[in-house]
C-alpha cells in the first residue's frame, strides 16, 4: 500500500503499484446517491486506479454491482472500500467510518468546511488528507469539479418538480374548450446555479417566471433563461469580485423586504435559493407568508442552512394556517439519484484528473495549484483550512468595477445631440455641394449639361438599385457590374474606324481587353449564380 | 429619323436593361434573370455600336474602309471570347477575388487608352473635353495599377502586408497636386502644341499609375473587400468619364451605375469593420500607430484543445449548430467537406446554419459564393445581423478560419484596435470549436480572447483535413 505524498520523487512513479480508490456506500440515513456511476468508474480506471466499489453502493441510484464490475471495478465489502488509498464519498463520513480509514489515505467528499472546524480537526488528528469538494474555488478552470454547482443545478430542477406537485394547478396557461387557465406565477429568489436552474425549468413548464438577485450582473442570465428580472435598484449591490453574493446593508434589506412581500403575494410558487457561503439568509418572513394566497407553495432550497423562510421546517413539508405549503426538503438532490450520482461522479473524475497528471494511478498533491490547495482542508496531520483567497476577477484579468455608470436619459440626450449635429453638418455639406454643382453647370456648355443630368440621375438610380442587394450576392454582383463596365468597349469600338495608326492600335488593345472583361464577367457571374440554390 | 437618333434610342434601352439587371441581382431568386437581362443589354449595346461604327466608316470622310473596321471588330470580339470564356469557366471560386481584381484592371487600362485616343482625335479648344480626358485618364490609370496590385496581393504573388513609405500621404497629395497643375497647363495650352499635349496626357497617366500602385500597396490583405469594391467603383467612374469625353450616354449611365454600386459595397464593408473609408484607403490596421498594443499580444490564459472525434461527438449531441467561416476556409479550400458535414448533420435532424460576417474573406460575399459552390442552400447562410441574436440558443459553433470577425475584444475592450467593429457573437453559444492552424493572431494583429474562454475549444490543423476527420468520425457514432 502506498500513501499519497505532496512531493513526488521520479523513482516512485515507475515502481509504485496503482493506488486503490474506494467507493463505499453512503452511510447518511436515506441517502440514495453514490459517489460514482459505472461510467465514471470506467474513467477512473482509465486514470490508472484500482477502483473498489462497496457491494450494493449504487443500488438506490439504479446502478447494479454487475455494471460496476463490467466497468472495471472490484466489487467488495465495506471494509475494503474504506481501506483504499483514496476514498470518495458524497457526504462526509461519520467517525465510525473514519475509523475504518487508514492513516495517510485521502478522503474526497463534501464537508461543509466553513461550518465544521471540529470535523476537519478530527481528520487532521487521524492523519487523513481531507479534500472538500464543496470548497472548490470558483474559477473557470475548476468549474468541472464544482460539486456545489452540480448539486445546486439538480436541486433547482427538483425544486420546481416539488413545487409543481404541491401546487394545485397547472404551470402552463391553457386554453381549452372548458375555458382557460392562467399560467402559474413563479418567483425565484437568488439566481445562482440553483436559482437559474429552477427558473429555467419553471419557464420551460410554461410558468410566468420572475426572479431577483442582489447581484445586478446576473440580470442578463435571468433574462436569457426566459424569466423576468425583478429590478430593485437600491437593493442591488455592486458587481461581486469573487462570484458569491454578499450580505446586504440595512437599508438595502428594508427595500428588498418590501419587494419580496409584493412579489410573494402575487406568486403562486416562491422558490428561495439564498445561501450566502452555506448560511441561509432570511428572505421570507412569517408576515409575508401570511400575505400569500392559499394554495401557493414555497420551496425553500436553503432549508439545509436553516431556511430562507421563517416558517420553514428543514426536511419537512408543512401547511400554514392560511393554506400556504412550505416545502423544506433537504434531500432534493437525493430524489434524483441516477443523474445526480452520474454528475457528482464526473466531478470526482475531474478532480482525479487534476491529481493524476501522469494518468498512472498515482495521485499527486501539488499545493502550488490553487484548486488543489483550495480543496485540501487537512493534510499530514495539519489543518489546512481556510486556504489563501482566490480572486476570481483578478484571474480573469478583466476590470469590472471601473465602468462608469451613465444615466440612460443623459445618454439618449447626448446621442440625440450628436445626431442633430451630424444632420446639420450633412445638410450644410449637401447645400455646398449642390451650390457648387449648380455653378459648375451654369458655366458649362449645353451638351455637357445634358450629359451631366444623365450622369447624376444614373448615380441616384444606381444607389437605390444596389442598396437592396442581398449580402449573399455581393460577389456575383461585382462580377456582373464588372462585365457591364466593360461597356467601355463601346467607346473603343467607335475609335476603331480611325485612320490614325496610333489611335487604331490603342483602340484595338482597349477594345480587346474590354471585351475579355465583358465575356469573362458575364460568364463567371452566370456560373456563380447557377450555384446558388434554395433548400429543396 | 436618323441613324444616330435610332442608335441613341437603342442605347437608352440598353441602359434601362442594365438597371433592371442590377435590380434583378438583389435577390437570389431573380439573380439569374438579372444576369440574362444584362447579357441581352450588352448584346443590344454592342450590336448598335457595331452598326454605328460601320456606318461612320461608310459615310464619314477620313475613315478606314468598312471591311477593315468590320474585320477589326470581329477580331476584338473573338479575342474577348477566346480569352474571357475559358477563364470564366475554369476559375476556382476561391480565386474569385483575384479574377475580379484582374478584370477591373482591364477596364482601367481600356479607359486610359480610350482617353488618350480621345485627346488625339479631338485635341484643342474645348476646356470641358480636356478636363474630361484628364480625369478619365487619371481614374483609369489609378484603377489599372490599383487592380494589378490587388490582384498580386490576392494571388499571393506579392506580400499582402501594407507597404508603408515614409511620408506616404505627402507623396499622394503632391502627386495629385502635380496632376492638377498638368491639367491646368493642358487647358491653357489649348490648340497650342499637339505633341506637348499628348506628352502631358501621358505624364498624367503615369501619375495615375503611380498613385494607384502606391495607395493599394499600402492597404493590407484583410482590407481587400473594401479595396476590391472601391476599384469596382473606380472602374465605373472611368467608364463614365470616357462617356463624357466621347459624348456617349450609354457609357455615362453604365459607368454611373457601376460607380455607385461599387461605392455602396465599399461603404457596406467599411461599416462592417466600423472604420471610415478614408482610414481604410490611407492604410491598414496597425500601421496607424506602429505595433498593436503590447498588452494584447501576450497570452491571455489557457486554451483547451479538442480532437476531431470529440468535436464530432459534440456535434452529434447538438440540436442547433452554427458555422462561421472566414478567409481560412477559402485558403484551406475546405468548403466541400464543410458542405458535406452540413449535409450529414442536417440528415440527422440537427439544425445547421451559417453565419457570415460582411468582411469575411477577401471579397464582398466571398463566403457565400464558396458555400454556394459546395451546394450549401443559400437560405441557411445568414448575415451577421440575422444570426447574432441566435447564438445564445446555439449548442455548438464551428469557427472555421475566422478570427477578427469573432473577436469579443471588439465589444469588450475599448482599447482594442478593432473596438467597435460589429462581430459575430459566437461566445454566447454553449460550446465554440475554433479551427485554426496555430495560435497566431488574425489580420488585425489582435489576440482573440475568444480562444481562452472556457466554452471554447481549439482544433488545430488544416481546416480541410480536420473537417474531413470530423465527417469521417460521424458514421461511427451512429452504431453506438
Amino acid at each position: 500500500m502506498t500513501s499519497v505524498s505532496s512531493v513526488q520523487s521520479p523513482e516512485s512513479v515507475e515502481t509504485a503499484p496503482p493506488m486503490t480508490l474506494g467507493i463505499p456506500a453512503e452511510t447518511k440515513k436515506g441517502e440514495s446517491l453514490v459517489a460514482a456511476s459505472p461510467k465514471t468508474v470506467g474513467q477512473l480506471v482509465a486514470l490508472g486506479y484500482d477502483v473498489v466499489v462497496q457491494r450494493g453502493a449504487g443500488l438506490k441510484a439504479t446502478f447494479s454491482d454487475a455494471d460496476y464490475a463490467a466497468a472495471g471495478a472490484k466489487v467488495a465489502d465495506a471494509k475494503a472500500a474504506w481501506a483504499a488509498d483514496i476514498v470518495t464519498a458524497v457526504n462526509a463520513p461519520g467517525a465510525a467510518q473514519l475509523t475504518k480509514m487508514r492513516k495517510g489515505s485521502v478522503l474526497i467528499s463534501m464537508m461543509s468546511a466553513p461550518s465544521s472546524p471540529d470535523y476537519i480537526a478530527d481528520l487532521a488528528k487521524r492523519g487523513i488528507t481531507g479534500m472538500a469538494l464543496d470548497a472548490v474555488p470558483r474559477i473557470s478552470r475548476a468549474q468541472s469539479m464544482d460539486v456545489l454547482s452540480t448539486m445546486s443545478n439538480v436541486a433547482g430542477y427538483r425544486s420546481v418538480i416539488e413545487a409543481a406537485e404541491n401546487y394545485g394547478g397547472m404551470f402552463t396557461g391553457q386554453m381549452t374548450a372548458a375555458g382557460k387557465t392562467p399560467p402559474a406565477n413563479v418567483f425565484v429568489i437568488g439566481a445562482g446555479v440553483a436559482g437559474l436552474s429552477a427558473l429555467g425549468t419553471a419557464a420551460s413548464l410554461g410558468a410566468e417566471v420572475r426572479a431577483f438577485d442582489v447581484r445586478p450582473e446576473v440580470g442578463e442570465q435571468i433574462e436569457s433563461m426566459g424569466a423576468t428580472f425583478v429590478q430593485a435598484e437600491a437593493a442591488q449591490q455592486e458587481v461581486s469580485t469573487d462570484g458569491y453574493a454578499k450580505a446586504l446593508s440595512e437599508e438595502q434589506e428594508k427595500l428588498t423586504a418590501v419587494m419580496y412581500a409584493e412579489e410573494s403575494a402575487k406568486a403562486d410558487v416562491v422558490i428561495t435559493t439564498a445561501l450566502v457561503r452555506g448560511k441561509a439568509v432570511r428572505t421570507i418572513s412569517a408576515e409575508m407568508v401570511a400575505g400569500m394566497k392559499p394554495g401557493s407553495v414555497i420551496v425553500d432550497l436553503a432549508a439545509i442552512g436553516g431556511g430562507n423562510c421563517e416558517l420553514t421546517v428543514p426536511g419537512e413539508r408543512i401547511v400554514t394556517d392560511n393554506g400556504v405549503i412550505i416545502v423544506g426538503y433537504t434531500d432534493l438532490t437525493s430524489r434524483m439519484p441516477k443523474h445526480t450520482s452520474q454528475l457528482f461522479g464526473t466531478n470526482i473524475v475531474n478532480v482525479m484528473k487534476l491529481l493524476t497528471p501522469g494518468k498512472d494511478g498515482q495521485a499527486v498533491l501539488n499545493f502550488e495549484d490553487e484548486v488543489v490547495r483550495g480543496v485540501t482542508v487537512a493534510h499530514a496531520g495539519e489543518v489546512m483550512w481556510p486556504p489563501p483567497p482566490v480572486n476570481v476577477s483578478a484571474a480573469a484579468g478583466a476590470p469590472v468595477a471601473d465602468v462608469p455608470v451613465i444615466d440612460p436619459v443623459e445618454k439618449a440626450r447626448l446621442a440625440a445631440e450628436a445626431a442633430a449635429k451630424k444632420s446639420t453638418r450633412r445638410l450644410v455639406g449637401s447645400a455646398v455641394a449642390a451650390a457648387l454643382v449648380v455653378l459648375a453647370v451654369a458655366f458649362s456648355p449645353f451638351t455637357f449639361v445634358s450629359y451631366f443630368t444623365i450622369f447624376a440621375l444614373a448615380v441616384v438610380v444606381g444607389y437605390y438599385v444596389i442598396s437592396g442587394v442581398s449580402h449573399a450576392l455581393h460577389t456575383p454582383l461585382m462580377a456582373q457590374t464588372n462585365a457591364i463596365s466593360g461597356i467601355i468597349l463601346v467607346g473603343a469600338l467607335m475609335q476603331l474606324g480611325s485612320t490614325n495608326v496610333a489611335v487604331l492600335v490603342m483602340s484595338f488593345i482597349a477594345a480587346s481587353i474590354a471585351s475579355i472583361n465583358i465575356f469573362g464577367g458575364f460568364l463567371v457571374s452566370y456560373r456563380m449564380l447557377g450555384m446558388f440554390q434554395k433548400e429543396a | 429619323m436618323t441613324i444616330i437618333g435610332l442608335i441613341q434610342g437603342l442605347y437608352i434601352i440598353a441602359g434601362v436593361m442594365f438597371i433592371l439587371s442590377l435590380a434583378g441581382l438583389s435577390k437570389p431568386a431573380t439573380a439569374r434573370a438579372g444576369n440574362t437581362i444584362g447579357i441581352a443589354g450588352m448584346g443590344l449595346a454592342l450590336a448598335a455600336t457595331v452598326w454605328y461604327s460601320l456606318y461612320e466608316s461608310a459615310e464619314l470622310p477620313d475613315r478606314q474602309p468598312v471591311w477593315l473596321t468590320a474585320l477589326l471588330i470581329v477580331a476584338v470580339l473573338g479575342i474577348g471570347l477566346a480569352v474571357g470564356a475559358p477563364i470564366a469557366r475554369k476559375v476556382e471560386m476561391t480565386q474569385m477575388p483575384e479574377l475580379i481584381a484582374a478584370f477591373h484592371s482591364f477596364v482601367g487600362m481600356a479607359a486610359v487608352l480610350v482617353g488618350i485616343n480621345s485627346y488625339l482625335a479631338e485635341s484643342g479648344g474645348d476646356t470641358v473635353h480636356t478636363v474630361e480626358v484628364a480625369l478619365g485618364v487619371l481614374i483609369g490609370a489609378y484603377t489599372f495599377t490599383g487592380s494589378v496590385v490587388a490582384f498580386l496581393k490576392l494571388s499571393a504573388k506579392m506580400k499582402s502586408a501594407p507597404l508603408v513609405l515614409p511620408g506616404r500621404n505627402l507623396i499622394n497629395i503632391s502627386a495629385f497636386a502635380a496632376f492638377l497643375a498638368l491639367m491646368i497647363w493642358l487647358v491653357v495650352l489649348g490648340d497650342g502644341s499637339h505633341t506637348l499635349g499628348v506628352v502631358l496626357v501621358a505624364v498624367m497617366a503615369v501619375i495615375g499609375f503611380g498613385l494607384g500602385w502606391h495607395m493599394v500597396a499600402a492597404i493590407g490583405g484583410g482590407d481587400m473587400p473594401v479595396v476590391v469594391s472601391m476599384l469596382n467603383s473606380y472602374s465605373g467612374w472611368a467608364a463614365a468619364a470616357a462617356g463624357f469625353m466621347l459624348g456617349n450616354n450609354l457609357l455615362i449611365i453604365t459607368g454611373a451605375l457601376v460607380g455607385s454600386s461599387g461605392a455602396i459595397l465599399s461603404y457596406i464593408m467599411c461599416r462592417a469593420m466600423n472604420r471610415s473609408f478614408i482610414s481604410v484607403i490611407l492604410g491598414g490596421f496597425g500601421s496607424d500607430d506602429g505595433a498593436p498594443a503590447a498588452g494584447a499580444d501576450g497570452p491571455m490564459g489557457e486554451y483547451t484543445e479538442i480532437s476531431a472525434d470529440a468535436a464530432a461527438d459534440a456535434l452529434m449531441s447538438a440540436k442547433s449548430v452554427v458555422i462561421t467561416p472566414g478567409y481560412g476556409m477559402a485558403v484551406a479550400k475546405a468548403q466541400y467537406p464543410v458542405a458535406e458535414l452540413t449535409q450529414r448533420l442536417r440528415a440527422r435532424g440537427i439544425k445547421v446554419r451559417f453565419g457570415v460576417h460582411p468582411v469575411a474573406g477577401r471579397l464582398p460575399g466571398h463566403m457565400n459564393v464558396l458555400l454556394a459552390e459546395a451546394r450549401v442552400p443559400y437560405d441557411i447562410v445568414l448575415e451577421m445581423d440575422e444570426i447574432n441574436d441566435d447564438f445564445a440558443d446555439t449548442d455548438v459553433v464551428l469557427v472555421i478560419g475566422a478570427n477578427d470577425t469573432v473577436n469579443p475584444a471588439a465589444n469588450d475592450d475599448p482599447s482594442s484596435p478593432i473596438a467597435g467593429m460589429p462581430v459575430l457573437e459566437v461566445w454566447h453559444a454553449q460550446h465554440v470549436i475554433v479551427f485554426k492552424r496555430s495560435m497566431a493572431t488574425g489580420y488585425a494583429g489582435v489576440q482573440n480572447p475568444l480562444f481562452f474562454k472556457e466554452n471554447t475549444d481549439m482544433l488545430f490543423g488544416d481546416a480541410k483535413t480536420q473537417v474531413e476527420a470530423i465527417v469521417a468520425a460521424l458514421p461511427a457514432l451512429q452504431k453506438v
